[in-house]
């Protein structure tokens, strides 16, 4: 049986890019744990053989021609939105490496 | 309304709210989460839907509240608090469509859109009394809908009767070019199905579907529903989807891993929250997710974190689509037999506010009967089928086959026309 601890919990949430408090991990490991041994529950059904089903529309491969569209919105009405400057119509990210 | 005074359009005038997770240009939407609420998103461009539904004259008046980014099954985990249920405001509406469900209920609009991954449509439809239409897979556009789990959101409405469903889906259906998953499948004249008797017809009821637990007044209500349906000289058969049972389990594997992935936009670099004086890019993401998101969009996006992860994908991810292979053949070889299958829409009426807090698991198995339906593509209709003794709606749950709406609605009309329940209206 699954079992995720404090460290493995705080482990996800760093990949996950969630900054976890104390109280946070100690709620969340044992929560987490339940959830994942009710989901072992799969473990019983045979599937051998069986396909995975990834998509249910049976369509493939929608193409269409990149062209833009420029009906809907404009790049500066999309920019608007975010909450960092926007500096000659790019948005001034904190950096990378800081 | 046209100057001369006609309604010309299909939907003239007909005012509706969308569940908070509809782009409408310029109004404020957040899915009721803190990551967006912060600084009210104003999506730039509308959706779909809302863009069909003005065409079609209808009129978008207000925003409808959903468990934060539709994460959820009782409206309970909004920024903007808990969604009380018209019949019973110590109750939950259900989610994670709540806010739209009540609305409707309670005469606050004429139809609310809804979007249903797992049973978010019907669930809060049974629990409020309404109509509630989840579409096939590929029948509606999500363009412009905020997304949570790929493979699965469908966008569809609630209503107050199956014959406003039937007209309002009538506008929204259909190819979409911006969302490749819409299929090019012609959209069926619904209002000519409702027309069509049910006469010679089956209905299949899943067994499964009828389990120990469940509350036995809600079983009742659906076995006399069945019962409405062989007095109008339908046929009931018993049928069997053994792989019922592990659904769920396949559902909160798929859910979280789509959802983790979807939830990786929310990074306060183009929309929503933001912290001031990050020490770098790594610091300022940590910090805008996790004072933006609210516990159960952080315990979704961990355990498909870890589901993904290497090594862990095989066991997890790949095993649950194998599963929803044979959950979806369930549905295939029932639909072999019948022409729609009944069920419950959940096991019970709607429960207290606050009665599964600090149990997530509790809170999953509310989607038992629901989302079977959403793993195998195939379409549900949720409608009053009776009141509890505390007179607590209960709803039935009509399954047709993928693209077979018209056949729900034939079914569902049906029902309406022979009984009152979709009329009662709560004491408010």
């Amino acid at each position: 049986m699954v079992t995720l601890d404090p460290a493995a919990v705080r482990h996800i949430g760093k990949l996950a890019r969630l900054r976890l408090t104390d109280e946070e991990v100690e709620k969340f490991a044992p929560e987490l744990t339940s959830i994942l041994q009710y989901i072992d529950k799969l473990s019983e059904v045979n599937t051998e053989n069986v396909a995975p089903t990834s998509q249910l529309t049976g369509l493939e491969n929608v193409f269409r021609s990149d062209v833009l569209r420029g009906e809907d919105t404009s790049s500066d009405e999309l920019l608007q939105t975010s909450p960092l400057p926007i500096i000659d119509h790019q948005i001034a990210s904190p950096p990378a490496h800081g | 309304m046209d100057a001369s005074g006609k309604f010309v359009l299909p939907l003239s005038g007909i005012p509706y709210l969308a569940k908070d997770v509809f782009c409408e240009k310029g109004v404020p939407t957040t899915a009721c989460s803190n990551l967006l609420r912060d600084k009210d998103y104003l999506p730039p461009f509308d959706s779909t839907t809302t863009k069909r539904l003005k065409a079609a004259g209808a009129i978008s008046f207000g925003k409808a509240n959903t468990d934060e980014f539709t994460m959820g099954a009782s409206t309970e985990t909004s920024c903007f608090g808990v969604t009380h249920n018209p019949w019973d405001t110590d109750r939950v509406a259900g989610g994670s469509s709540g806010g739209s469900a009540a609305a409707v209920s309670a005469d606050e609009c004429l139809f609310a859109l809804g979007t249903d991954t797992g049973g978010s449509i019907r669930q809060p439809a049974s629990f409020c009394s309404c109509t509630g239409i989840k579409v096939s897979y590929g029948r509606t556009s999500r363009f412009g809908v905020m997304s949570m789990a790929s493979s699965l959101d469908t966008i569809g409405t609630l209503a107050k009767t199956v014959e406003d469903a039937a007209l309002i889906l009538q506008v929204i259906a259909g190819q979409d070019p911006l969302d490749g998953t819409t299929s090019p499948a012609p959209v069926s004249d619904y209002s000519a199905a409702l027309l069509k008797p049910v006469k010679g017809m089956k209905v299949g009821l899943p067994k499964e579907y009828f389990i120990e637990g469940m509350n036995p007044e809600v079983e009742k209500a659906v076995r006399e529903a069945a019962k409405v349906y062989e007095s109008l000289g339908a046929t009931i058969v018993d049928v069997s989807m053994p792989h019922t049972k592990y659904a769920i389990a396949t559902y909160y594997v798929i859910v979280p891993s789509e959802v983790s992935s979807n939830m990786s936009r929310y990074d306060g670099i183009r929309y929503g929250h933001t912290v001031s004086h990050p020490e770098n890019l790594l610091d300022y993401y940590e910090r805008v997710r996790s004072e933006g998101f609210g516990p159960e969009v952080k315990r979704r996006i961990m355990i498909g974190t870890y589901a993904l992860s290497a090594g862990y994908y095989d066991a997890y991810y790949r095993k649950a689509q194998k599963v929803r292979t044979l959950v979806k053949q369930d549905f295939e070889e029932a639909f072999e037999n019948v022409d729609v299958l009944l069920s419950p829409v959940a096991p019970t009426p709607a429960f207290k506010i606050g009665a599964h807090t600090g149990d997530p698991l509790q809170m999953y198995l509310e989607d038992v009967f629901t989302c079977p339906i959403n793993l195998s593509g195939m379409c549900g209709l949720a409608i009053p089928c009776g009141f509890s003794s505390e007179n607590l709606p209960i709803g039935m749950q009509l399954i047709g086959p993928q693209f077979r709406e018209d056949l729900l609605f034939q079914f569902g009309h049906a029902f309406q026309k022979e009984t009152d329940w979709h009329g009662r209206k709560p004491g408010l």
